[in-house]
């Protein structure tokens, strides 16, 4: 399990099964962020969160964890994202 | 495992730091951190109430506005039951105007409705958060030496801070919106204090500045659409008595020809 944040939303527990695909998702949308596709990056962003909050399993309340993977909020745009998220992208490798 | 430390985290993380290499000490790292949390749970209350505040703002506009329509939609009935075309027209330009004051508002309001609800859930999970920090907090202080308290600091804190940042994040997104709301309202009250929803009795004659500007605001064909349903629905402007509407207006041959009057 893997515990992954989606900003401003939750934190949840994801199965590792879906890491695999969660960082295909990610390179596909580091690549949108790249070529500043607005379209293409709200998609994936989409689906990231969707495949989170589908196969994951929230936190309790009183959790104190460190999340492993942090996602943007759900409608953030690629300038909002460049702004507060700096570094290689949303996952790496 | 490796590979998995998310790129996005740099931002929350360094907060996360920031607080840690605040204090050497444990102990007072401790505290330090807790008040910052406690600083943050008023914050949040705070910001709630802002949303509110600007929630309930747009809400008496709304009210207001609807009340506007009903009374313009009104006189311009009287109006052209007058013959007054002109007069009915300037009613239906400000209908309009208010109509789409109206229908911006709504998701306006529904947008902080959601960000107040989000903030208030947020603040309960804070508050949760902080209350199990508070608890290990004692607990490192009562029972590690110095050293072993830092890794456990660091475990409890880095938790209770990424969700202190993204509280933050989600403050900083309700704040955003709350001011564009709250310059939106403040539009719609100018437009207001210029007198654009006025009744049509605190008219002078003739076109005044509002007039113009309202002729070029609102959509001319809606207006005349407007005007030309109303006169059929009043029996083709007859001087009917004001108030006084009879359904079933549907003999314009009977009436005098419109616009006759003046």
């Amino acid at each position: 399990m893997t515990v992954v944040r989606i900003a401003t939303d939750a934190q949840y527990r994801l199965p590792d099964s879906d890491l695999d695909r969660l960082n295909e998702l990610d390179n596909q949308a580091q690549v949108a962020v790249d070529a500043n596709d607005e379209g293409s990056f709200q998609v994936l962003l989409a689906q990231m969160v969707e495949l989170v909050r589908t196969d994951g399993e929230a936190l309790a309340d009183d959790e104190l964890i460190e999340s492993e993977i942090i996602l943007p909020w759900p409608d953030s745009t690629i300038a909002e994202v460049r702004e507060a998220f700096t570094g290689e992208g949303l996952i790496p490798g | 495992m490796a590979g998995t430390s998310g790129r996005f985290t740099t931002m929350i993380k360094a907060k996360v730091n920031r607080l840690l290499d605040r204090a050497e000490d444990p102990g007072e790292t401790l505290d330090y951190s807790y008040t910052k949390q406690m600083e943050m749970l008023q914050n949040v209350k705070k910001g709630i109430a802002d949303v509110v505040t600007a929630k309930k703002r747009l809400q008496m506009q709304s009210t207001k506005l609807e009340q506007q329509v009903v009374k313009l939609d009104t006189q311009a009935r009287q109006a052209i039951g007058a013959g007054k075309e002109d007069l009915a027209r300037t009613a239906l330009e400000r209908k309009t105007l208010a109509q789409n004051e109206l229908q911006s508002l709504d998701p306006q309001i529904a947008e902080l409705e959601a960000q107040q609800q989000s903030l208030i859930d947020k603040e309960q999970k804070l508050r949760t958060k902080v209350e199990g920090f508070r608890t290990k907090k004692e607990v490192i202080k009562a029972q590690y030496s110095a050293a072993e308290a830092q890794v456990k600091i660091g475990e409890a804190a880095s938790g209770v801070g990424e969700e202190m940042a993204d509280v933050g994040l989600a403050m900083q997104r309700a704040v955003d919106k709350t001011e564009s709301m709250r310059a939106r309202a403040g539009a719609v009250e100018e437009l207001e204090a210029a007198g654009a929803f006025e009744d049509l009795t605190q008219l002078g004659d003739g076109q005044d500045d509002i007039d113009r500007q309202l002729a070029q605001l609102s959509s001319g064909e809606q207006v005349d659409d407007e005007l030309a349903k109303m006169k059929a629905e009043l029996g083709a402007g007859s001087p009917a008595p004001a108030g006084e509407l009879e359904s079933g207006g549907g003999a314009p041959a009977t009436g005098p020809r419109p616009g006759a009057g003046q």
